[in-house]
């Protein structure tokens, strides 16, 4: 239809073709929707295409409206249109009858077919009736061979089970003799129950017999070859299982496997054994530590480890599932794996701890840690396996006990390695004074003292660092965590060392006083101020250092800072009293033998100050330079020298001259007394071995008291002649013009020495003194 | 007293008075022997004194038995000396010793009035003179404890003699004699006799060295060397415990030994701040230690620790009677602790001796250089702590 529309509107625009469509849909009543009608009203009786199109009105309407030429117009428009309808119609009207006629010849085919396929049908119906019949008459022909067939195999296989169980004792001897001993069991365990079963058979009761003997022979060797040492844990695990698939007892087994496992475990041990025994008897060329370890680590733990797996692989867990397990045999065995390792491992334990002793060496601890490191690893492995033991706890005690036994070690060497610097100082302080230069670098010497104990802590403190590493396993422990930090470090190491320095000192004062001074006093000096800076500054610097590194979680309480500062101080303290008790001593003896051996009563006239008292004039500075090179100078009483020379000499000699008058006028012995008693009435008490303060001046007072006292006392022992107190006087002269400056107090000397001549002046047969005219000039020229 | 003096002793013989005998020591003056006596009641010191011509007075002793008799080493008086020294160029000063007697009249414990005695002061009566010529100067002479006063140890330079009185003291003989021996000059500078052991050792002291010495055999027991850093000053035996033995000397301390044991000291105190001079254990109740020193202290301790008496005390009837108990009421009392009694310092100069009371055992006299002598009593609290 469309090649029709198209051929016949040459030239048409496609919107009269489209509305011949349109035309004719609405001839047919098929109304587009959705399209308006575009020409108005579809009343209007005037539209052409309408359905209420009344030709007079729309011819009149033309009439009265258009021109003639719009009238042809229309006209000629009007004629085409109805030509263009009229083929229209034509070609629908032909297309329709072409679709009727083939319609018509289908339904002429269809009617042909459906007729022969009907025959066809009927052909298929007789067939099967016909096969039907001919199965059914089979089936019943058939049936009774059927059953003999079925029968028939059933007795074949009996007829095959018999023939094994007849065949099975030679195949188990083959077997045996293969040593196939898994096929045999698994032969055996097939038959066994289907023997139990016929027993009553006298046949098959022969069979059963010969498979029993076969099989405790084949048990039998099962058993030796399980006996035999020299197979492998492999084969071993193998023949216990087939023994157990024997129902030989699970006891019994256990106990073999255990004990087979033992001889091969204290091979091992006695191994390590020997090698700790070598160690032992060359430390030099043995393995070291870590060696030592790994090797109990790889050979004994590893097998251990392995030996308690397969345990629990046969015992256990496969007796768990199996009809034993109601029997307790899990637990027995259980109980005796834990028993057996704990033995074995208590035994490794003493081994490697007696290992760990014989680590002795200070120097390098990483190994150390590092062996304990693996060996705890290997434990906890251990553990793992064995969750019911008390290996890992015993292990890690065995961590702990070492780790302890290595801060005991330090603290040792720590010791031994202040004692070694002290007789360092000791053999420099003996050879300066050789030397001729005496003292002459005690500050030097003392710096280097105190950095190299510095620095031995701090090493000391790097590597038992390494105990608590982060990556050491065991660090984590609560006891590397805070007991080992805070009670074993910082007090057993540090606390213990100050302690300890501390107290060697206070035992060089108590030691030496009865040797009778062993210890040079430059060495009781150094020390104080050791001590004294240990107090202020180096204690706290430690502890500070110490708690930084170690940060314990431990709550037990630690000493103090001030505590050990106090200690620090009261021991130099004590070396400082002791420093002045020997210097004095040293002093005093000199002039108790020089009092002492002198015949006083018939000496000659003094022309001189005696040499010993310029020896200790001299002693006396040198022990105050020495002083002076460590401590501070002090307070002193102020005084200038010259007036305090002067005053002193009027002063002496006025009172002296009051003191020997009585010795000219007898009768007057009050006065004497009278004025020495009102004289001691002002004077203050002196302690002359009282403790002294951290300087210079303090000190050497300390010592010139001494001195002088001893002097004193000296005097009072013996008897003078003339001269004898004469050369008293000189002596005494010449000590107060060199002794002031040293001491705090100058009135002290003063006395001290009043004392002397005064007492040498009682104890004088003839007691003229001296000019202090003539005493000056002889002070003087000495 | 207005002299110096350095020797002490209490009247042993004596057990109903308190007194004591102090020898002075002056070069210029004549010396003499003062006898002291304390009257409890009253608190009053009674004073006699004896002209000593002889000498100065170095070291006295008491006898033990005859209350009137006692020793002195004494330098010889200064005239003689004197004499001597212009006699003889290379004459010295020896120390002898000698035997003496009181005048009857002061035996009993005298009542004269003391300003008539010093007026008029008596004289001694001398019976015999320990003869020291071939030995040396007399440190100090020692009268057997127990016994009845025949016998006499003296110390002179390194002489040990054991003297025998005869013919009713008159005269004395040497027995016996041991020397020490040794490098350089040894001195003895002080013994003691022990009243233990049947009076059969004594302890000397010489330079840093105690020794014993067993007087039958005269030799040598036991020797502690440098039982002091420096001069051993003193010695006195424990009276109640027979090993144990006091020592003081010139490195402060005072240290209690086991004769037993002389390797280290049982005890050591070091309380005096100069030389200790005297130590003398109380007869009766042997914690009371007292030793005088030369920083003119007095120190009394309480060595309960290494004393006869237990620590739970068991109560002596014989002192309960002696002193009226008034303190009835039970008092728990803690143990005794090593303590320090007390410091007394009264002194001004060196105190050189010390010495007990032989009749009370709760006084005791410190006699320092210048001549002062102080009684002192042990502390009310202590002595009824110690009774009760």
């Amino acid at each position: 239809m469309a090649t029709l529309g198209s051929t016949d509107a040459v030239g048409a625009d496609p919107i009269p073709k489209r509305r011949v469509h349109g035309m004719l849909k609405l001839y047919y009543g098929l109304n587009e929707e959705g399209k308006p009608e575009e020409k108005g009203d579809p009343l209007d009786p005037c539209d052409i295409d309408g359905a209420h199109f009344e030709p007079e009105v729309y011819l009149n309407k033309l009439r009265k409206e258009c021109t003639l030429a719009e009238l042809m117009d229309q006209e000629t428009n009007m004629v085409k249109h109805i030509r263009s309808l009229d083929s229209d119609m034509q070609t629908l009207v032909y297309e329709n009858y072409n679709k009727f006629i083939s319609a018509t010849d289908t339904i002429r085919k269809m009617k042909n077919d459906f007729k022969k396929m009907e025959d066809e049908m009927d052909c298929l119906a007789a067939n099967m009736t016909a096969i039907t019949e001919f199965s059914a008459r089979i089936s019943s022909t058939l049936q009774d061979q059927h059953q003999q067939i079925t029968k028939l195999s059933g007795v074949h296989m009996l007829l095959r089970k018999l023939q094994f169980l007849f065949e099975l004792p030679a195949r188990l001897n083959k077997c045996i003799e293969l040593e196939a001993y898994v096929q045999a069991v698994s032969y055996y365990g097939k038959a066994r129950s289907v023997l139990h079963q016929y027993q009553h058979m006298p046949s098959f009761q022969g069979i059963q017999n010969d498979c029993q003997s076969i099989m405790a022979q084949l048990a039998q060797r099962l058993r030796e070859k399980f006996q035999d040492g020299g197979s492998s844990a492999k084969d071993l695990s193998e023949c216990v299982e087939l023994l157990l698939k024997l129902d030989e007892p699970a006891e019994e087994l256990c106990d073999k496997f255990l004990s087979h496992a033992k001889s091969r475990l204290e091979e091992d041990l006695a191994g390590l054994e020997a090698d700790l025994g070598v160690s032992n008897v060359a430390l030099g060329t043995s393995s070291d530590i870590l060696e030592f370890i790994d090797r109990g680590c790889n050979d004994f733990v590893g097998n251990l480890c392995l030996l308690i797996a397969s345990y629990q692989d046969l015992f256990v867990n496969r007796l768990q599932d199996g009809a034993l397990a109601s029997k307790n045999i899990p637990q027995m065995a259980n109980a005796k794996l834990l028993a057996f390792v704990n033995n074995l491992v208590d035994r490794y334990f003493s081994l490697v701890e007696c290992r760990i002793q014989a680590e002795k060496g200070v120097g390098d601890n990483s190994l150390l840690v590092r062996a304990l490191d693996r060996f705890h690893r290997r434990l906890q492995a251990l553990s793992k396996l064995l969750p019911g033991s008390n290996v890992p706890s015993k292990g890690t005690e065995i961590v702990v006990r070492a780790a302890r036994e290595r801060i005991r070690q330090y603290l040792a060497a720590l010791q031994s390695f202040y004692m070694d610097s002290l007789t360092d100082v000791r053999q420099s302080l003996a050879a300066q004074r050789l030397s001729g230069k005496d003292s002459a670098n005690l500050a030097e010497l003392l710096s280097t003292l105190s950095a190299s104990i510095l620095n031995q802590i701090k090493s000391v403190l790097a590597y038992v660092h390494l105990f608590t590493a982060k990556d050491i396993n065991f660090s984590n422990k609560p006891y590397f965590k805070g007991e080992f930090c805070s009670q074993g470090v910082r007090e057993g190491l540090i606390v213990g060392f100050i302690k300890y320095i501390c107290q060697s000192s206070r035992q060089f004062c108590e030691s030496s006083g009865d040797k009778g001074g062993s210890t040079p006093p430059a060495l009781l000096l150094l020390l104080s101020r050791l001590c004294l800076d240990y107090e202020t500054s180096t204690i706290s610097y430690i502890l500070t250092l110490t708690d930084e590194q170690f940060l314990g979680q431990d709550q037990t309480p630690v000493t103090p800072v001030t505590a050990l500062c106090s200690e620090a101080r009261e021991a130099a303290q004590k070396l400082l009293n002791h420093y002045v008790k020997v210097q004095g001593l040293i002093i005093s003896q000199m002039l108790r033998k020089s009092v002492e051996t002198r015949d006083w009563i018939n000496t000659i006239e003094p022309r001189n100050v005696r040499a010993v008292m310029k020896r200790v004039v001299e002693d006396t500075t040198s022990i105050d330079v020495q002083v002076g090179l460590l401590f501070e100078e002090g307070v002193r009483k102020a005084h200038s020298s010259d007036s305090s020379k002067r005053t002193f000499s009027v002063y002496s000699s006025s009172r002296q001259q009051a003191r020997y008058a009585p010795s000219y006028t007898p009768s007057a012995p009050m006065d004497t007394n009278l004025l020495s008693n009102i004289q001691k009435l002002f004077s203050e008490r002196i302690d002359i071995f009282s403790p002294v303060e951290f300087n210079k001046v303090s000190v050497l007072t300390g010592i010139i008291k001494i001195s002088l006292k001893t002097f004193l006392e000296c005097v009072r022992l013996r008897t003078f002649g003339r001269y004898g107190l004469q050369q008293i006087q000189v002596d005494c002269y010449y000590l107060q013009l060199y002794l002031w400056r040293f001491v705090s107090d100058e009135n002290l000397v003063h006395f001290l020495l009043d004392e002397i001549v005064g007492s040498s002046a009682h104890r004088c047969l003839d007691p003229s003194p001296m000019e202090q005219s003539v005493i000056e000039v002889i002070c003087e020229r000495g | 007293m207005k002299k110096n003096a350095r020797a002490l002793t209490a009247q042993i013989a004596e057990t109903d008075a308190i007194r004591f005998l102090v020898g002075t020591q002056s070069l210029k003056y004549d010396n003499q022997i003062h006898i002291i006596d304390f009257d409890d009641e009253n608190n009053i010191i009674n004073k006699n004194v004896l002209l000593h011509e002889a000498g100065e007075i170095w070291h006295i002793s008491a006898s033990p038995v005859d209350k009137s008799v006692f020793t002195t080493c004494y330098n010889k008086n200064y005239l003689l000396t004197l004499v001597s020294f212009f006699l003889a160029s290379d004459s010295k000063v020896v120390t002898c010793a000698a035997v003496w007697r009181m005048p009857k009249e002061l035996e009993s414990g005298s009542h004269e009035s003391p300003d008539d005695s010093s007026s008029n002061p008596q004289t001694l009566e001398l019976l015999c003179h320990l003869d020291n010529t071939a030995h040396g100067n007399m440190a100090c002479v020692l009268w057997e404890p127990m016994s009845d006063g025949k016998k006499l140890i003296s110390l002179a330079d390194n002489y040990l003699l054991l003297w025998d009185l005869k013919e009713s003291t008159t005269k004395a003989v040497i027995s016996s004699s041991t020397t020490l021996e040794g490098k350089g000059q040894l001195k003895f500078t002080s013994g003691r006799w022990s009243p233990h052991h049947n009076c059969t050792q004594i302890a000397t002291a010489n330079d840093t060295a105690i020794r014993g010495w067993d007087i039958r055999s005269m030799s040598q027991i036991y020797c502690i060397e440098n039982a002091h850093g420096q001069l051993v000053r003193d010695l006195d035996f424990n009276p109640n415990k027979q090993y144990y033995l006091a020592s003081c000397g010139d490195d402060c301390k005072v240290k209690f030994w086991d004769i037993r044991n002389i390797n280290e000291p049982v005890k050591s105190l070091e309380e005096h701040s100069h030389w200790v001079w005297s130590v003398r254990y109380n007869h009766s109740h042997d914690q009371l230690v007292l030793t005088g020193s030369s920083d003119s202290r007095i120190i009394l301790s309480n060595m309960v620790s290494i004393s006869s008496e237990p620590f739970g005390h068991i109560v002596d009837e014989d002192e309960l009677s002696d002193q009226e108990d008034n303190h009835q009421d039970e008092k728990i009392k803690e143990p005794l602790q090593d303590s320090i009694i007390a410091t007394y310092e009264e002194h001004e100069d060196s105190v050189y001796a010390v010495e007990w009371s032989s009749a009370d055992p709760w006084l005791f006299a410190s006699l320092s250089y210048d001549g002062r002598l102080v009684i002192n009593r042990v502390p009310r609290a202590l002595k009824y702590r110690i009774l009760l």
